[in-house]
Formats: C-alpha cells, structure tokens, sequence
C-alpha cells in the first residue's frame, strides 16, 4: 500500500472514531440541559454563607414548579441546642399495619412509583430476634398468631458507619444526631448504602416520580424535599417537624401509640422515661453504632 | 552535547509514537477496530444510564453493588498482579524478565485505568465527580477507605506512567536510562501495589455490618489472587507478543513467571478453603451469604453455578500449572492461565461483591442480574483496557527492537 492511501484510509478511520463517538455521547447531549451550571458548581452545605444558601433555596423551588409542577417552600431549619432526639418503639403493641411506612411514603415525598418508605417492617416469629427468621414481604391480617412486628429505620446512630465511610463527606451527623445528606454534593457512589448494617439508606435509581397533588409542600433542604436522581437519601426523623417541635410522621400515623419521641437531654421527656423504666435493647448493639433508636416489651 | 532539546525530541517522540499506534498489518487493524466498536458501544449505554438513571442496573436497594464494583476490584487485582513481573526483574534482577517487564508496566497502566473507569460508571452523579478530588473537592481523608484508594490507584498510575514513558523516550532517544531516574519510582510502584489492593480490600473487609466482607483474610486473599490473575494475564500477553511482534520473549521469562503463578494459584486456593470452613464450621449468620453463594438457600441459587464454574476453573487450573512442563506444554499453560483468569475473575468479582449484600442486613433474599446495559459497559471498559494495552505494548515493541528512534527516519 502506497503512503497517501495509507494515509487517507487512516483519516478515513478518524473520522468514522470521532462520528462514532458523538453518536455514542448523544443521549447525554440531548440531556445537559436539566443539570444547571449553579447546582454543578455548588459548594457544600456547610461552605454556604446564608445568602448563598438562601438564593439554591430559591432556584430549587423554581425547579420544583417547573418539574412538579407545584409550589413548594424548601427551609432550612437547623437543629435546636440542648436537643438530642431519641426514639422507642415498643414491639408489645406494634401490630405490623404499616400506617408508619405509609406516612413516611407521604410526608418525605418518596418515589410513588417503587412504593418507597425509610421504613421497613418486620414480621418476626415470637420467640427470636432473628431477623433471619422475619419477613418483609408478609401479606394478610395483622397481627397473625405467633407473630410479632418490628419496624426498622434509621438507628440514628452516635457512631454511624455511613458518615465514615463517605468519600466526600456528602452526609454527616448533626448536633442533635440526626445525619443527613446533602443530596446536591452526593455523587452516588453507594458505599454508605453497603455500610449501613440496617440498610437505612435508600438511592435514588431514576428520578422520583411524583404527582403534583401528591408533593408535600412543606420541605426542608436536607430532608424531605424532592431528591435528585442519583443520590443517596435517608430517614432524618423528619428534622422539618421535630425541629420545630413537632413528632415525626411515622408517630402520628401509628394507631397504636407503640412509638415514642423525644429529648434525650431532657430529664423530664417520655423518651427518658421509657428508657429508665423499661429493658430496652438495640439492634446490633455488637456492632456499637450505639443507635439512638431503642427497641422494647411491655410486659 | 548535541543533542537537541527535550522539547523538539518529545514532541516528535509523541507524533512518532501516534505513528506507530496507527499503523499495522490487517490482523492488528481489525483488532482495533473490534476494540473500538465495543468501546463505543460501552460509551453508548453508559450515556444512556448516566441518563436515565441507575434503574436501567439490575441494582436495587438491597444489592447495591454489582457488576461495575466486581469488575473494579478484580482489574485492581490485575493492576497489583502485573508487578509480580517487576519484583523478580527489578529486586532479583532476573535478566530475561528484564528485558519484557515493559509489558507488566504497561499492564498495569492499562488495568488502573480499566478500574477507575469502573468507579465512574458506578456514580450515580458522574457530573460530580470533582467532589472525589483532593484540594478541589471535600476529601474525607483519612476516615473513608475510598478516599485511600483514589489516592493510592491515582498514584499508582502516575507512578506506572512516569517509569513507562521515561523508558520508553529514553530508548527512542537511544540513551541508556539513567537509574536515578527510574529504579527508585520502581522501587515504590512495588510498594504502591501491594498498597492499592490492601486498600481495596480494605474497603470491604471494614464493614461490620456485612459478615461476609468482614474478614480480616480478605487482604491477603486479595494479593494472593492478585499474583493469579497478573502472571496469568502477563503469561497470555507474552505469548502473543511472541507471535504478533518482533520483540524478544524469552522461555527464561516465562519460566519464572510460570514458578510464581503455581504458588500463587494454590496460595489463593487455600485461602479460599480458610474461608469458606471458618464459615461453614462456625455457622450461624456469618455462614448465611455463603450458604446463598455455594448451595443457594430459601429457595435462591442464582450464584451457585458461577462459583462452582470459577472453583472447578481454578482447581483445574492448578493440576495443569503444576504437572505442565514449560517446555513442551506451552499452549497447555496458556490454556490454564486463561481458565483460572477467568476463575479469578468471577470468585473475586460476582463471587465476592454480590454475596455481601445477600442476604441484605435485614435478611432479605434479593437476588441480583446484570441488566444488558451494565454488561455492554463492562464490556465497553476492557475493550478501552485493551486498546491501552495494545498500543502500549505495540509502542514498547517497535521501541525495544529498535524500528522506532529519533534517528531513524519513519518509514
């Protein structure tokens, strides 16, 4: 082969490459546009200033009109000194109807289409704690004979294996022991969701489907506001309510009053009460998380 | 000193080298142009995903590592593996591996690159992936094992790069390298290997909540099959170096890569065994995933036949390595190396990495399948290894036999 053909059959080959790479890069060129060049340069959470902070507030409720098609106000409510939240759940009376996964479905704006809640419950055979030996996926009238129910969300725990683990230090824990996620710094790389022994960690695998009547207008930044595709998000007690001195959703729905919330610092709380004058446990207390999500029985 | 400037030669090093990287007989043309279709392919889905999300995975909640971490941590194996070739050139000073350990240096580029590829297609936000960076982004160093290992593949690569490309322009240049400027860097890519697959293996064995992962052999399991699967791998590409290049492979070299292949083969073997009876004889839940890996259990087997494939790869394997005389059974040992490569490869890969999350850490049974997408990124990113690894063994070829050099004309 002569050298100008060589050479020509090799810009031949070029340009087919560079044709080929730009029909393979397409669908990410149709797309760019829904990522603005604000939210791909935002700085973390806690290297905002206020007015920084207050005008990604602003454009994340223009791009919830747009989206959803719905106006919402995003806060950002901070915790309170001198609190620390606690939980108890008492198993004794728990009987497994779900009205606390419904409600956290609802109050945190979670995905309809994949039926998402923080919380999991399950169905344990009385007589163990072995989770091995519980389900999840049970089906018909609660509460069966034999059986009791144990719901599980986010332990909160004073040594989470989640915040360690971030690369990027996307999730953290707060003053008052809620973590959180800054779900505009999160790059989805999952490893808190492989840490966590309580699988409290949910991602986001597509792009939260929602209805308009069906947002929850009342949101803060680092809880139940819509998320964004391809990040991580998690239970936060419903720091939107609690730190405003009301009970997390999951509370109100349940109609049995099995859960109980409160100030750990607070002597006089019913949090406090519960964990004096009851046996309460954690789970998987050998792995000291140290939760602060307590579990106990009546009787 | 006549020589010319550094910044006349090494512009004219890189164009030469663009050259060579271009130009070939059909078989290599094919070949690349192979490589490249399914590269674009990779590239194409991958698009398609950072699109419409992770969905388009067979990952879920309870699985939420697949096929991209398995394939990450088995070509980080394969980067640590390549330096079982410098060890005996370099520190025993083995003359015939001197004269190919290009080749493990260049392995190593390409396998580094093969598995940061796969972190990023991992990402649910790839547009963020500055956040990962030091300085620039919000590195939690020390606390999290993954900052440890961008730092240690990043400079593991560096580190390749720069002893590659040094001997590579000085050769072109038709200089002896000078020692100082390599052997040192040599010296601490030794280190820097055993140091990316510890800390890989770190990652996982650091969980608590995942009994499977949380071994404390899981480290020296890892550099054990390391020294399988890069031998193997060096093994297969000498033999085809030998065959499609005029560059000198010598039995000697084989030979000691071969003696350190059949210790390493029954090394990782008898890890596995450590494993799998401290598992199985203690019981309990530690035993659960396991269980779910080798028999199946509540009903779910979707692993059994690829863990059974890669033991019966390996075992095999490993009667072929030590009955095989290198001299008469050549294609016997190449046979081999590619089986308990890809031996390795599912033990470490959809053996290691799917069965910590099954059963999940509320006992869930979720099975895991890679979707098409996930494979065709797969295939996509060893297709892109392997470009890299042809051109620069291609590149080291017509280097070392002399075709290429600055005072030598281009044909």
């Amino acid at each position: 082969m002569d050298a100008s053909r060589r050479t020509a059959l090799k810009a031949l080959g070029a340009s087919l490459g560079v044709a080929g790479l730009a029909r393979a890069l397409q669908p990410l060129v149709d797309w760019t546009p829904a990522t603005s060049m604000d939210e791909l340069l935002q700085k973390h959470y806690k290297a905002l200033t206020k007015e920084e902070l207050a005008v990604i507030l602003r454009r994340l409720e223009d791009e919830a009109r747009d989206t959803y098609g719905v106006d919402v106000t995003i806060e950002d409510v901070r915790p309170t000194p001198g609190v620390e939240f606690g939980y108890a759940l008492n198993l004794s009376i728990c009987i497994g109807c779900r009205k606390c996964a419904e409600a956290c479905h609802n109050e945190n704006n979670h995905d309809r289409s994949t039926n998402n809640s923080y919380i999991r419950v399950l169905e344990m055979e009385k007589g163990s704690l072995d989770m091995g030996k519980g389900s999840v996926d049970y089906d018909g009238p609660v509460p069966a004979p034999g059986k009791f129910y144990m719901p599980v969300q986010c332990q909160q725990c004073r040594n989470p294996p989640c915040v360690s683990v971030c690369p990027v230090e996307a999730t953290w824990q707060e003053s008052d022991g809620v973590t959180v996620v800054d779900y505009n710094w999160c790059i989805g790389c999952r490893y808190c969701e492989a840490a966590c022994p309580y699988h409290a960690r949910r991602f986001n695998w597509k792009k939260p489907e929602l209805g308009a009547s069906e947002i929850n207008p009342n949101q803060s930044y680092l809880s139940n506001r819509v998320r964004p595709q391809g990040v991580m998000e998690k239970c936060t007690f419903c720091l939107h309510r609690t730190r405003k001195g009301q009970l997390p959703a999951c509370l109100e729905a349940c109609p049995t009053g099995a859960r109980v919330f409160g100030n750990l610092l607070d002597p006089s709380s019913e949090i406090r009460w519960v964990l004096e004058n009851k046996r309460v446990f954690v789970l998987k207390e050998d792995l000291g998380t140290q939760p602060r999500f307590y579990y106990f029985f009546d009787e | 000193m006549n020589h010319p400037q550094h910044i006349v030669t090494y512009p004219r090093f890189l164009w030469r080298a663009i050259g060579v990287a271009t130009d070939g007989k059909l078989p290599f043309y094919a070949w690349m142009t192979f490589l490249t279709a399914v590269t674009l392919v990779g590239i194409n889905a991958w698009a398609e995903q950072t699109v419409r999300g992770m969905d388009v995975t067979g990952m879920t909640d309870q699985v939420s590592w697949g096929l991209y971490i398995a394939n990450f941590t088995f070509a980080v194996g394969l980067a640590a593996g390549a330096v079982a070739m410098v060890i005996p050139a370099y520190l025993y000073k083995d003359k015939a591996l001197h004269d190919v350990v290009i080749v493990g240096e260049v392995l190593a580029v390409a396998a580094i690159t093969v598995a940061l590829a796969f972190v990023i297609c991992d990402l649910g936000r790839p547009d963020r992936f500055w956040h990962l960076l030091p300085v620039i982004g919000r590195f939690n160093w020390p606390m999290s094992m993954l900052t440890w290992d961008v730092i240690a593949l990043g400079g593991y690569l560096v580190l390749n790069l720069h002893i590659t490309g040094y001997l590579l322009y000085t050769r072109f240049l038709g200089r002896e390298p000078n020692k100082r400027w390599y052997v040192p860097f040599v010296m601490l890519s030794i280190v820097w290997a055993v140091s990316i697959h510890t800390v890989t293996a770190f990652l996982y064995s650091g969980l608590g909540g995942r009994p499977f992962w949380n071994t404390a052999i899981l480290a020296p399991r890892f550099i054990a099959s390391a020294f399988v699967t890069g031998p193997a791998f060096i093994v297969l590409a000498l033999l085809a170096v030998r065959r499609f290049t005029e560059m000198w492979v010598g039995d000697d070299a084989l030979r000691t890569i071969l003696r350190i292949l059949r210790v390493a083969v029954l090394a990782n073997l008898f890890m596995v065994l450590s494993e799998v009876f401290t598992e199985f004889y203690t019981g309990g839940s530690h035993v659960a995933a396991a269980e779910y890996l080798y028999f199946g259990s509540h009903g779910k087997d979707g692993l059994v036949p690829w863990i059974w494939t890669a033991i019966g790869l390996n075992v095999v394997a490993a009667a072929i390595l030590l009955g095989a005389n290198p001299q008469q059974h050549l294609k016997w040992i190449g046979l081999a190396c590619a089986m308990t490569f890809c031996g390795v490869w599912i033990e470490k890969g959809m053996g290691l990495i799917v069965p910590g999350f099954i059963p999940s850490t509320l006992h869930e049974m979720v099975e895991y399948t890679p979707t098409v997408t996930e494979w065709k990124i797969t295939a996509g990113i060893w297709a892109a290894g392997g470009i890299i690894f042809t051109l620069g063994v291609k590149l080291s070829s017509a280097i070392f036999t002399g075709e290429l050099r600055l005072d030598r004309e281009a044909p």
